[in-house]
């Protein structure tokens, strides 16, 4: 990156478009020609029918050459339509294509103001100074480049993760695939049949699981855990702990005879409790690695001393027992990480009225998948009685558990087991108590139709509170048949809790690792709910799965293969390229305070040598850390302190007595598209307005905007992204924090603080913006001028205003 | 025989007044009757809790001549169920107070013999007084 | 502990043994309870209209006065209230968070009340169950002298001392104050499916068969489960639950009586306080034979 711009001695070339009469008709395009003329650093000026013309375009080309000109201000349509264009025009004629800047007199200014051209002309000169203005302090600028391989990190070997990594695998990308449990294959293994077409899901899954360690380009880390992840896309230092397993892997050949002598039995978390295992054991005859390990939390001798027990080491034929195993930590570099680490089932115990855990004829959806599979392989797990019910949405669409939302498998998984029930023994009266049936999916309303055929009851109403009876065991309850609207007071041999998914609690920390947002469920955020449901925030970092919802198999599958791909666009790139909007550091005038490196949510920066040093690889150039400066040495690339000071004093330097202005500081993402889109419906309100474009909200800071009300801002606006759709989903609570600060200090002097707001917004609230820009004006308006006596006052002892405060918050962080 | 239902803006203006009342958002109801077969009174009621809820949502003031919203006896037990977090008791409580405030009660305090007001709690009677009486 | 209490009627007529009883046990624990003076009836019943503010007047009435205590020095605990009837619990504790939430209200009920000094909003309404837990069931039980071995008894919660959620003292759907504290005592406790049901409540004013039928549930499946003897904090279950019996018989003439105890009751009895504390003449089942049977009385 070159040096900052001095703002002296610059060849600036204005061009005014017509825009075929867009703009002109309204705008007196030649009187902003003549007005530019005049402004500093401009030493040409020139109007044009269509500047985005080839015409235009040759124009421009011409007078670079020609006059030598350093800087280019096109006034025209919004930069959304042609910035593009004019930054290639500059590249071609060996300008830096960043010493252009755009006013935007189209859509925020004629399109707006037709009726009011006078007051359309002004602002349009306005808007070409402090364009100018802006201009003066551009700085030649590269786009970041980072480099880039083909190392991919996939947490979580379920069938999301399976998936991801077979696709990355065959397509010769390095996998590593960390699974926390001794076995690959996740919740998907434990179950019966997948709906609705009832494949076994042990038949399709295993040779899946069976294709992993096949594949030479994945590595496969079983029983292990990610420990941490640091850096960024193309340089993420991964370290992975490996519990040992205490049995030589090479040399066990799963004869048995271990598990035959182990003295200790625990609950058998593939049988979901309802089987017994050793401490010695293979987690299932299709586990992969199959393996024999042993369980540390269980074994005598690895809890109580190496005197103890012992058994399995003597009934080995193979000598492959080896108790000093100890953890192994794995070191590793990737380019991308695929987090995939799925759901848990929702703990029944926690909805207490149900009784799981009390009531031995009470299981959960997960107990009856097992039941289910071993009772067609012959091995009863447990009885099930005539009467069966399954109970829905526990730990789903309840608040009083605290889960809105809907877990979206339960409906079919019950429609699934009631009717393999029914069909495999029709004497048996199965009954599905459940409030909507959603049936969404392909091939499911069918398959709902095929159970309601098999004979299995649906009734519209579920239990509130489910009672034992002391003799029998049976389960007791009422439930109001909503559509005939009887209490009906029923028995049944086993009830079955259709529990919804929760975040799985393994994520927790590798989101903390990875520095990803949560959801208000409770999963994780992805970057944009249409167009990159598998993105995250963090560059390079992608979702597979139930990790970022509920979903079933071939959601899973389908959003693990997207995962997959867009990881591979990334790697297959030598470089990645990244706009050159970042933050910079003033060395000069930094000291090390360190107050912006925990305002940075990126992390991206680090004191080095009592320095703040920006990481360019992970800032993404939000700005919001230019507000913690208290020495203004952070800045920002684009849109450096200087720009916006100067974008501020020019676009109120023409205010006369009587007028009022009120600065609009646009987030580039919603607000200043929102306020083209208000241009394009014609729509209007006050042309008091100025309207300048920023990252986002939070580059406002405190200091600019006192700095626009002492030269004479009669409002401040900000407009600023919807939280959850936004790229910069902090910067509403960094603008919260900024404008109650300068609320404070107008206060104190006496101005209205009313004067300065701020909203979110989305692209399509037309009317909600024109709303908000003439409530304000309408304000000011009707509170009358602010008087330069109280102007004054704002920017007296800001430093200590600002900072004194904001010192101690930090060091309370 | 079925009988034609009508449903006019009179049933909407019922909705939010009952609404406003409760401070319950009413429309959100899913109807699936957890208040009904939590409410240990329902077996006295003549409509169960979740289908007051209904009627409400539809607007239909006939649903404060029904025996439920007198049976009632705000104990809670489906505001602490409902997976909707709604309180079905306030429902009640406000179709309750729109007969009340007409002056009309639903208990006749000289029937209760001298002996038994006596023995009382005075809780007992404050409460009902509060509950049944306008 | 000096604290200032709030009785409720009942507790002066019908509910004198759950008052004597408590105050004497609640002393023994080192709790002084002191009356709030000029105390008046907290409607018992809490207002659940949006636009009611009339009836939360009482109730505020009530905390203006245990503010007023606060600064004059006559109790250690600012701010803080005791009470024993689970219903002026919960009216009192509803009314307090419905007034120190919205402001608003606060502003209209002060300037109707009209007094001196204005309600601040800052009353913590606390029942002496929850006192006692958050000293320690420890404490309790280093004082007991008598305990109460081989008493079985089932805790019955009823609803104002569990709902609504955000007012109740313990898990509304999985209360354990109740088995906690007999525990302390050395008590057999027995979980009685039914604990948490209503009693229903006010219609024993006019429908004493409604009333009777859910004691009947309540009562037997407590014996069902094993239980000698319920237990309530209430002086209105402890009516429908205790005097309704009459009733309960006359329906069921295989119902077999069980006595109804006051919490504070067997507190006072395992205290090894005496019968003039412990007031079970007060109750309507008399439970001296059981106590009796059991060597503790």
């Amino acid at each position: 990156m070159s040096e900052v711009s001095d703002g002296e001695n610059e060849r600036i070339g204005v061009y005014v478009c017509h825009c075929g009469g867009n703009i002109s008709e309204v705008v007196d395009v030649e009187a902003v020609a003549d007005f530019a003329r005049d402004l500093p650093g401009v030493v040409l000026s020139r109007t044009n029918e269509h500047m985005c013309s080839e015409l235009g375009q040759k124009q421009v080309a011409e007078d670079i050459a020609e006059h030598k000109l350093d800087r280019v201000v096109i006034a025209a349509c919004s930069p959304q339509f042609h910035e593009k264009t004019f930054r290639t025009t500059l590249s071609k004629s060996g300008l830096n294509p960043f010493l252009l800047e755009m006013a935007n007199i189209r859509e925020q200014d004629s399109w707006v103001h037709h009726d009011e051209p006078e007051k359309a002309t002004q602002k349009a000169k306005d808007l070409v100074a402090a364009a100018v203005a802006k201009a003066r302090f551009d700085t030649p600028l590269d786009r970041r480049s980072i480099p880039i391989g083909k190392r991919v990190l996939v947490i979580g070997g379920g069938i999301a993760g399976i998936q991801a990594s077979l696709n990355l695998g065959d397509a010769g990308f390095k996998v590593y695939l960390v699974e926390k449990e001794p076995s690959i294959g996740g919740k998907m293994a434990q179950l019966s049949r997948t709906f609705p077409t009832e494949d076994c899901s042990a038949c399709i899954l295993s040779p899946k699981m069976a294709d992993v360690p096949a594949n030479p380009n994945i590595t496969l880390f079983t029983n292990s855990k990610v420990e941490s992840v640091d850096g960024y896309l193309g340089n993420f230092s991964v370290k992975v702990k490996q519990k040992p397993t205490f049995v030589d892997p090479v040399k066990c050949l799963c004869c048995g005879a271990c598990e035959e002598v182990c003295p200790v039995t625990a609950p058998d978390e593939f049988e979901a409790g309802l089987a017994q295992r050793k401490a010695i054991y293979v987690p299932y005859d299709f586990a992969v690695p199959h393996k024999y390990l042993i369980d540390e939390e269980r074994c005598l001798r690895l809890k109580r001393g190496k005197d103890v027990c012992g058994l399995c080491i003597k009934a080995c034929p193979h000598d492959a027992i080896d108790f000093n195993q100890k953890p192994r930590t794995q070191d590793f570099t990737v380019d991308t990480v695929i987090v995939a680490t799925g759901y848990d089932t929702f703990d029944a115990t926690k909805k207490k009225t149900y009784g799981y855990g009390r009531f031995e004829n009470v299981v959960t959806a997960l107990q009856m998948e097992r039941m289910i599979v071993n009772s067609v392989q012959g091995k009863p797990l447990r009885k099930m009685g005539k009467r069966i019910a399954f109970v829905q949405c526990v730990g789903s669409r309840d608040e009083q558990v605290g889960n809105e939302y809907c877990s979206r498998i339960c409906c079919m998984y019950a429609t699934k087991m009631s009717q393999l029930l029914k069909r495999s023994d029709p004497s048996r009266d199965v009954y599905v108590f459940y409030t909507d049936l959603r049936a969404f999916g392909k091939g499911f309303e069918e398959y709902y139709k095929r159970a309601q055929d098999s004979g299995v009851k649906f009734v519209r109403g579920r239990p509130a509170e489910l009672f034992e009876d002391p003799e029998t065991k049976k389960i007791l309850f009422k439930v109001e048949d909503t559509l005939s609207r009887q209490v009906i007071e029923t028995e049944f041999d086993l009830v079955v809790l259709s529990t919804g998914l929760v975040p799985n609690p393994g994520t927790k920390p590798v989101a903390e690792m990875l520095k990803l947002a949560k959801s208000p469920d409770g999963f994780l955020q992805e970057a944009h709910p249409k167009f990159k449901p598998e993105d995250t925030l963090t560059e390079g970092v992608f979702l597979a799965g139930t990790v970022q919802g509920p979903k079933d198999i071939p959601d899973t599958v389908g959003q693990a293969n997207a995962a997959a791909l867009r990881a591979v666009r990334l790697m297959n790139q030598e470089s990645y390229s990244m706009e050159p909007l970042m933050a910079f550091v003033d060395a000069d005038s930094c000291d090390g305070c360190g107050l912006c490196v925990p305002a940075c949510p990126s992390g991206a920066i680090t004191l080095e040598a009592k320095k703040a040093r920006i990481n360019e690889a992970l800032c993404k150039g939000c700005g919001s850390c230019t507000a913690w400066c208290p020495r203004d040495a952070l800045d920002l690339h684009c849109y450096s302190n200087l720009q916006l000071a100067a974008q501020i004093e020019v676009a109120l330097a023409t205010k006369k007595k009587n007028q009022q202005r009120i600065l609009v500081f646009a987030d580039d993402m919603t607000a200043y598209r929102l306020a083209d889109n208000v241009g394009t419906a014609r729509m209007s309100y006050s042309a008091d307005t100025r309207i300048i474009k920023i990252p986002s909200g939070s580059r406002v800071t405190p200091k600019l905007m006192l700095e626009a009300f002492s030269k004479g801002a009669d409002g401040i606006f900000i407009g600023e992204s919807e939280k959850k759709s936004s790229s910069y989903p902090h910067s509403l609570a960094e603008i919260e924090r900024n404008v109650a600060r300068v609320k404070e200090i107008l206060t104190e002097a006496g101005i209205e603080p009313e004067r300065i707001r701020f909203s979110q917004f989305v692209t399509v609230m037309l009317a909600g913006f024109v709303k908000q820009m003439n409530s304000l004006a309408d304000f000011c308006a009707w509170s009358g001028s602010i008087p330069a006596s109280k102007r004054k006052v704002v920017l007296k002892d800001l430093g200590e205003k600002l900072f004194a405060r904001s010192g101690k918050e930090s060091a309370q962080i | 025989m079925i009988s034609k239902t009508e449903i006019t803006a009179k049933n909407e203006a019922f909705l939010r007044r009952i609404t406003e009342l409760s401070g319950v958002s009413i429309t959100r109801c899913e109807q699936c009757g957890i208040c009904s077969v939590a409410c240990p009174l329902v077996s006295g009621m003549d409509i169960s809790p979740a289908e007051m809820m209904r009627t409400v949502q539809l607007g239909q003031e006939e649903v404060t001549s029904t025996k439920t919203i007198w049976v009632c006896a705000s104990c809670f037990t489906c505001t602490v169920r409902c997976p909707r977090g709604l309180d079905p008791s306030k429902v009640a409580e406000a179709l309750r107070q729109i007969e009340l405030r007409k002056a009309i009660d639903y208990m006749d305090i000289s029937t209760i013999p001298a002996e038994e007001m006596r023995q009382l709690p005075q809780i007992a009677l404050v409460s009902a007084f509060r509950k049944l009486t306008g | 502990m000096k604290i200032p209490y709030y009785p409720g009627c009942s507790l002066k007529t019908t509910g004198k043994n759950l008052e004597v009883s408590a105050i004497a046990a609640a002393k023994t624990l080192g709790i002084e309870m002191v009356e709030i003076p000029k105390w008046n009836c907290c409607g018992t019943v809490f207002s659940l209209t949006e636009d009611d503010l009339m009836h939360h007047v009482a109730p505020v009435r009530n905390l203006l006065r245990v503010q007023e205590m606060s600064g004059n020095g006559s109790v250690d605990t600012p701010n803080k209230m005791v009470t024993l009837c689970s219903m002026c619990f919960n009216t009192m504790k509803s009314a307090a968070g419905r007034v120190s939430r919205n402001a608003e209200d606060l502003v209209k009920i002060n300037s109707f009340m009209n007094l001196e000094e204005d309600y601040k909003g800052k009353v913590q309404v606390l029942h002496l169950l929850e006192i006692i837990r958050d000293m320690g069931f420890d404490k309790v039980k280093e004082k007991v002298s008598r305990p109460l071995n081989g008493l079985s008894v089932a805790p019955y919660y009823g609803c104002m001392l569990l709902r609504p959620a955000d007012i109740g003292i313990d898990d509304p759907e999985d209360p354990t104050i109740g088995k906690d504290l007999f525990e302390a005592l050395g008590a057999d406790v027995v979980d009685n499916p039914y604990k948490k049901v209503c009693c229903g409540a006010f219609h024993t004013v006019n429908d004493k068969s409604l009333v009777a039928d859910l004691g009947y549930e309540i009562l037997t499946r407590a014996q069902k489960a094993g239980g000698e003897a319920i237990t309530t904090s209430c002086p209105l279950c402890a009516f429908n639950l205790d005097n309704r019996q009459k009733e309960i018989s006359a329906a069921h003439p295989e119902f077999k009586q069980m006595p109804v105890f006051y919490f504070s009751q067997l507190m006072a009895l395992a205290f090894g306080l005496g019968e003039e504390e412990c007031m079970f003449e007060g109750n309507y089942v008399d439970p001296r034979p059981l106590l009796k049977s059991k060597n503790l009385l």
